[in-house]
């Protein structure tokens, strides 16, 4: 059998190669990535621990705000540390569009779900 | 990087020949297993989100369960976890420099970073495998009280406050007091309180009463008795507000304390965490998904490592030299990389939320 990884074809990824000063730009790219992936893990956790947490319209900020920065670590990991933002836009897709697609449906319906439940504790207990 | 940015006719692209994502075979079915274990964890962090929106009683505090650090007495919310989160985050960049260095054919660079990025993972499992023990052996243990009573406690500014305890109300001991509780339970020791006092005498496992008297009795000495004094803490791992009062950690000690003591429900003493109870939460869920979650993450974590550990070898090795090319390196990066992935929402949603 033939293993397409051993295959010369320039249309795969497997010949991505570049210089000695494209790496010196891509690595200075990717610390700069994993400075941000630190300061926003610093900044969670300075958040979590400095503000008490009391049901408040400050406290659910900061609860959205933990989502909207988990989602910007995660970006940032896919995109650069994955590589998937120097992909072709049909890998994007599909790698991406199904998961959305799946996810958010799991999230909407768990969360419809659970607020049902709570409503029923709180009813008959 | 695979950037094929030149423009293609849809006809060529898909009409067979190469690649229409311009990658390679292995590459596509990476994503794709990682895209399926995206929904695996998707689901059970879902799962986790369900049971407690709809739990009706207060959720544990990830900042109050998650304080320790190994080795250090005292208070250190998140300080543990935000490390470990940092060390998967190194390991994933020194990952991402070793496919860097394969883009650049450099032999030397791989194994430089394929070994750090083997330690890192392993440091990762050391971390936690302590979390967990800490988790299993836990903080101090606690109880529910029987009968409804009202305690006299002190807030965080030594301010006396008056609580009432509901029948079932859970309650904690500190970690001194509690360990020293626990560990005279195993030892069958006799447990007495008194005088706002936890008073242990030491079972007593020969029998030489008849020689009282005797110079022999000094040989079998039983050990001195220890005195460890009261300390109740309220809402230690939940959070409770009356009035715009922050009533977390509220001490009780002394008198007040003893008459906790003494109202202990029958068989709802349970120290640390286990698969049938755990002393965080009133919700047997909260331990089962910590268990199970960061365990599943674990073992991604382990396999991971191992993964890494046989590229390692193989770059070493100089397989990847011979082959032309340092794909397998991207690979396994894409592993690695979405084990991290996981992590930083398993962090989020179990100790930051």
């Amino acid at each position: 059998m033939e293993r397409d990884d051993l295959i010369v074809n320039d249309s795969y990824s497997i010949n991505a190669r570049h210089s000695e000063e494209d790496g010196v730009k891509i690595r200075k790219k990717l610390y700069m990535v994993t400075a941000i992936l630190t300061l926003v893990t610093v900044f969670e956790i300075f958040m979590g621990v400095y503000f008490k947490r009391n049901g408040t319209f400050t406290w659910e900020t900061i609860k959205l705000l933990f989502i909207v920065l988990t989602l910007v670590k995660a970006a940032y990991i896919v995109l650069i540390f994955m590589h998937l933002g120097d992909e072709r836009k049909n890998l994007k897709y599909v790698v991406l569009l199904p998961y959305a697609l799946f996810i958010l449906y799991l999230i909407f319906i768990g969360l419809y779900e659970g607020l049902s439940v709570q409503h029923l504790n709180n009813t008959f207990r | 990087m695979a950037g094929q940015a030149q423009a293609v006719s849809k006809d060529q692209l898909w009409g067979g020949g190469q690649s229409p994502f311009g990658i390679s075979y292995g590459k596509m079915m990476m994503w794709y297993f990682l895209v399926s274990d995206a929904l695996t964890f998707g689901g059970l962090l879902t799962a986790y989100g369900v049971i407690r929106h709809g739990s009706a009683d207060l959720w544990p505090v990830g900042e109050q369960v998650f304080e320790a650090l190994p080795g250090l007495h005292g208070s250190y919310p998140l300080i543990y976890v935000a490390l470990m989160t940092f060390i998967l985050i190194i390991s994933s960049v020194t990952m991402v420099l070793a496919v860097e260095a394969g883009h650049r054919m450099d032999k030397k660079g791989v194994i430089k970073w394929m070994g750090y990025t083997v330690v890192g993972g392993f440091i990762f499992l050391g971390s936690q495998a302590w979390e967990w023990s800490h988790f299993i052996h836990g903080s101090g243990g606690g109880f529910q009280v029987n009968a409804p009573i009202t305690v006299s406690a002190m807030d965080e500014q030594n301010q006396p406050i008056t609580m009432e305890l509901t029948g079932g109300a859970w309650v904690h001991m500190t970690s001194d007091m509690g360990h020293a509780y626990e560990h005279a339970l195993e030892h069958g020791d006799h447990i007495e309180v008194s005088n706002g006092k936890l008073i242990i005498t030491p079972a007593v496992h020969e029998t030489h009463g008849e020689h009282g008297n005797d110079a022999h009795a000094d040989a079998h000495a039983a050990p001195a008795v220890q005195e460890f004094p009261l300390e109740i803490v309220l809402n230690k791992y939940t959070l409770d507000h009356k009035d715009g009062k922050d009533l977390r950690k509220l001490m009780v000690t002394g008198a007040e304390a003893e008459k906790i003591m003494n109202d202990m429900a029958s068989n709802t003493l349970v120290f640390g965490a286990n698969l049938q109870k755990n002393e965080y939460a009133v919700q047997q869920q909260y331990a089962n998904f910590f268990f199970f979650i960061t365990g599943f993450h674990g073992f991604h974590v382990l396999q991971g490592v191992i993964i890494n550990l046989i590229i390692f070898l193989m770059a070493v090795r100089g397989v990847f030299e011979r082959r032309g090319h340092y794909e397998m390196v991207e690979k396994v990066g894409l592993f690695w990389h979405f084990v991290d992935l996981v992590w930083v929402f398993v962090f989020t949603f179990y100790y930051l939320v």
